[in-house]
């Protein structure tokens, strides 16, 4: 952990976006996450992401649950809503967050821990309805506020930093987005953040259940030879799939690549997507062929990554129970109490 | 490109800025963290071995560190390194037993050293104590050449200057003051081992203008003006001066002439504001005492009636570029304009004056009536003679002197032992990391937020009331610490070892200047594109490691704006960066 706080000052010839914020201005409080920790990577990474979209902050609410992971939205956004739920539990008040007020963009961070041990039935639940959210799991195969035992993510084979062999089976959550019908799934390094930035841009865009799995190695607990999670073990087994570019809402694309290398895909958000293909073959769009991907690599020892499935028309919570459109704090006594006469239509219809 | 080599001294060096700057090369980070210490004595110490008279270049030095600061890069103004220098001088507790002993027992060597300015008091300085009989010449009756006879005592106390140049004549060199050396030939015939020839340039320029002569009695040449008023042989001059000239000897001529009943005085220059050659802060303080900079005026004649002055034709100019690129000043073509005045003060530039020199004693001159002077060594073309400060190269100013003074020693000693005077000792370096614990640094390096302190002035009417009475109170000693610790630290240097490097981008990532990129490498002009911000400083290098093992990228760390606050070492989870500290000790002659 760090003493000092950031300095305030910063390179002179850092530029302002679209709405006048530095990057610097999407920062939060000092990290105090162990030094090199890959989390702090990825907080970053959704700092610049935000700084590129030209977010406001303050419509953007942040929410975790319990764990390293979970404590990272203190270090990004400062001037975000930000809600520290229960252990594993962030995926419940999310939705109802997002039920209670659908204008503001959702994110969710979480670990491995709280998501795939104590809270894989709210990760599940808030996949398979659609919640409109982005939610990243930072994942690093290790409980590390607990020194280092290994999570429900750990690869089975894989050494502890004593040299104890993990035999249970990993519970793989890119796999199970993808057949719990997320609409958008995709994994990244916290050691690449030119693929890993796009990827979160990308998903904050989306409509619908966004999940971003992005191994992020514990330097302290699992980033040792005999980690399948470490720096040089993802580096050396990592397979990307693409490489994204995200083109903002309103922007010409005027990037050329040779015909047939490159996909795009067009955003509900209006941005779109464009797909450097690195594996040969691989549609993004196709969610049984990603799964198959997905699977026939694990079982070589790789490490699948990069934008793997994306529906761009996809639905969301909302629009399945058809919920009134203005978020419920702005709803007046009108809407709320609409008299004797509503309740005698409906009892009426009911009859 | 190829991996930084940090081993060279240059390398570091040159990213602390303002030690780098210093003619003298003074550590200047160091001092003034022993100022926030209150280590004063200390780092006057520090000082004093360096440049030798720190409570008089606290008050008058040209700065040349300011500018170079980095503080001037990452926000606006530089540390005020000149004014914290005399805190520490005006702090320090007595520091008599940390000098130097007068040589137990002489070496044998003479040397003669022409002039008692701070050249030749260095060239003692460094001597003196090594047992060589340092005897220095000076036709005043007091030691300190220029800077007690030019500069005037509201910015420079005379207690100040005899304390300074006291503790260079207390280290045993013979001071043969009042003597002037009319004919170098007759003092090369006393066969002193090496002579240094520290005589500044103690001409002031005249202007032949129409009327110089009829009105005489009222154009004063502004540096013996100046050593008259240091003297006490002038105390009054006319309410209405105009001053000639943009420098700094005309910036004293005019603030000087306030304090001596100058009621209306006007500072008129031929170029512009910008191109004085005064240093900003000296015309700022002429300005705060009511004195109009007026720019842009040629002077053409001295106007006079019954052999009295009564004023100066301008004629109005502007600058023009031409197309070589070079200034001229063309006249606008307005009729002239005449500034009634009672004196003029005469402050046009100084030159260099050797008529004692004879031109067949193996001094070569050239064809500007300069002697030939080495760069490195300072050694004239006559193996014996050396020269430095304003004599060897023209008007510079005090640090310069110090810093040749200094050269010229080392030669000096070199040629008494029948040694190559053009080589130079290595300075000595050091760097050692500064890490106390897992966050804990042996510096501060939370960065300050504070802006430049003023130095805080004497109200205006007592100022001007009294030629002798310091204007500039100095910083106390709370306001020195707050302004010590602006400082930036740059001499903390950022040490990165590749084979512990993890590529965990933490650093990157924590960096609040942008400083650090991982990237494949390239040659210079096209990383300095690519970089997390680009470096468009060229002036500042990159610091390129070698590749490193887990992708084959290279670190580059642009220089420029680093605030070395240490926070990639403490993000760094391998301890691939560390905070050393980088201290070069110039190498004076003792050592050589």
């Amino acid at each position: 952990m760090t003493y000092i706080t950031k300095p305030r000052l910063h390179h002179p010839l850092l530029q302002p976006n679209a709405l006048g914020f530095t990057r610097r201005d999407y920062e939060g409080k000092v990290s105090t996450l162990c030094a090199g920790c890959g989390h702090d990577s990825i907080s970053a990474a959704i700092i610049q992401a935000c700084f590129d979209l030209d977010l406001p902050p303050h419509r953007l609410a942040k929410l975790s649950g319990i764990g390293c992971s979970s404590k990272t939205p203190d270090y990004f956004l400062g001037g975000a809503h930000g809600f520290n739920s229960v252990h594993g539990r962030m995926p419940s008040v999310l939705t109802g967050a997002n039920l209670a007020n659908r204008e503001l963009i959702y994110l969710g961070v979480s670990g491995d821990g709280d998501s795939a041990s104590i809270g894989l039935g709210q990760f599940a639940h808030a996949m398979r309805r659609g919640v409109n959210m982005t939610y990243i799991v930072e994942n690093n195969g290790v409980y590390g506020l607990t020194k280092g035992q290994f999570s429900a993510t750990s690869d089975k084979g894989s050494k502890s930093k004593k040299g104890v062999v993990n035999h249970d089976q990993p519970i793989e959550l890119v796999g199970l987005a993808l057949q719990l019908g997320a609409s958008f799934v995709a994994r990244g390094f916290s050691g690449d953040k030119a693929q890993l930035v796009p990827l979160i841009k990308a998903a904050i865009g989306h409509k619908g259940a966004a999940f971003i799995d992005v191994i992020s190695p514990c330097v302290q607990f699992n980033n040792h030879p005999g980690s399948t999670k470490s720096f040089d073990y993802v580096r050396e087994h990592n397979a990307a799939v693409n490489r994204l570019d995200v083109i903002a809402p309103r922007k010409e694309i005027v990037v050329d690549y040779e015909p047939g290398s490159v996909e795009r895909v067009a955003q509900h958000d209006g941005s779109v997507l464009t797909l450097r293909k690195l594996a040969a073959d691989y549609d993004p769009t196709d969610r049984a062929a990603a799964i198959t991907h997905l699977q026939a690599h694990q079982a070589i020892g790789e490490i699948v990554t990069g934008l793997l499935y994306v529906d761009p028309a996809a639905r969301d919570l909302h629009d399945y129970l058809g919920t009134v459109e203005t978020p419920l704090n702005r709803l007046g006594d009108a809407e709320l109490t609409p008299g004797a006469r509503a309740l005698a239509a409906i009892n009426q219809s009911l009859r | 490109m190829e991996p930084t080599n940090i081993e060279a001294p240059e390398y570091f060096h040159k990213v602390v800025d303002c030690q780098w700057a210093c003619p003298a090369h003074t550590p200047v980070p160091e001092y003034i963290r022993m100022i926030a210490e209150g280590r004063y004595a200390d780092a006057y110490m520090v000082n004093w071995k360096s440049n030798v008279f720190p409570g008089i270049l606290g008050r008058t030095c040209d700065r040349p560190c300011e500018p170079a600061c980095r503080r001037v890069r990452v926000e606006d103004e530089p540390v005020a390194i000149c004014r914290l220098k005399r805190v520490a001088a005006d702090n320090k507790e007595p520091i008599e037993d940390r000098l130097p002993r007068p040589a137990a027992t002489p070496n044998g060597k003479r040397i003669a050293c022409v002039g008692a300015g701070p050249a030749s008091l260095t060239v003692a300085r460094d001597l003196a104590p090594m047992g060589y009989r340092v005897e220095i010449f000076d036709a005043d009756a007091k030691a300190g050449g220029m800077i007690r006879s030019q500069i005037p005592r509201f910015r420079l106390p005379e207690s100040v200057i005899d304390e300074e140049v006291g503790y260079i004549t207390g280290l045993g060199p013979v001071m043969r003051l009042g003597e002037r050396v009319e004919s170098l030939g007759a003092l090369l015939k006393e066969d002193y081992d090496a002579i240094f020839v520290g005589c500044g340039a103690p001409r002031g320029r005249d202007l032949d203008l129409p009327g110089r002569q009829e009105a005489a009695a009222n154009i004063h040449i502004g540096i013996d003006w100046l050593s008259s008023v240091s003297f006490g042989h002038i105390t009054r001059i006319g309410r209405r001066v105009i001053v000639l000239g943009g420098g700094n000897t005309a910036m004293d001529c005019c603030r000087t002439s306030r304090r001596l009943g100058g009621e209306a005085v006007k500072v008129i220059v031929r170029s512009g504001f910008d191109e004085m050659k005064a240093s900003p802060w000296e015309k700022e303080d002429a300005m705060h005492e009511d004195i109009p900079i007026l720019n842009f005026l040629v002077p053409k004649a001295f106007t006079h009636e019954a052999g009295r002055l009564t004023g100066v034709t301008f004629e109005p100019v502007e600058a023009v570029v031409d197309e070589a690129g070079r200034r001229r000043l063309v006249p606008i073509g307005e009729a002239d304009v005449h500034h009634a005045c009672d004196d003029v003060l005469v402050a046009v530039g100084q030159e260099n004056a050797f008529p004692w020199i004879e031109r067949d004693i193996g001094i070569e001159f050239d064809d500007w009536g300069m002697p030939v002077v080495s760069e490195v060594s300072f050694a004239s073309t006559n193996p014996k003679v050396f020269f430095g400060g304003d004599a060897a190269f023209g008007p510079k100013n005090i640090i310069w002197a110090v810093a040749h003074g200094h050269d010229a020693a080392i030669s000096i000693h070199r040629h008494c032992r029948g040694e190559d005077v053009t080589v130079r000792p290595a300075p000595g370096v050091t760097l050692v990391s500064q890490k106390m614990g897992i966050h804990e640094w042996s510096y501060d390096n939370d960065v300050s937020n504070d802006a430049r302190f003023r130095v805080p002035l004497r109200p205006k009417a007592e100022a001007l009331g009294n030629v002798k009475l310091e204007v500039e109170l100095g910083f106390d000693a709370a306001v020195g610490f707050h302004e010590a610790q602006r400082c930036l630290n740059c001499d903390i240097e950022t040490v990165f070892a590749e084979p512990l490097c993890i590529e965990c981008d933490a650093c990157v990532d924590i960096c609040p200047m942008d400083c650090i990129t991982f990237t494949a490498n390239g040659p210079e002009a096209d990383l300095r594109e690519r970089l997390s911000a680009p470096a468009l400083n060229a002036a500042q290098d990159l610091y390129v490691s070698a590749p490193l093992g887990g992708t084959g990228r290279v670190m580059v760390k642009d220089e420029d704006v680093c605030l070395h606050c240490g926070l990639c070492a403490e993000r760094c989870p391998t301890g691939a960066w560390d905070m050393r500290k980088f201290l070069l000790d110039m190498t004076h002659a003792e050592a050589a």
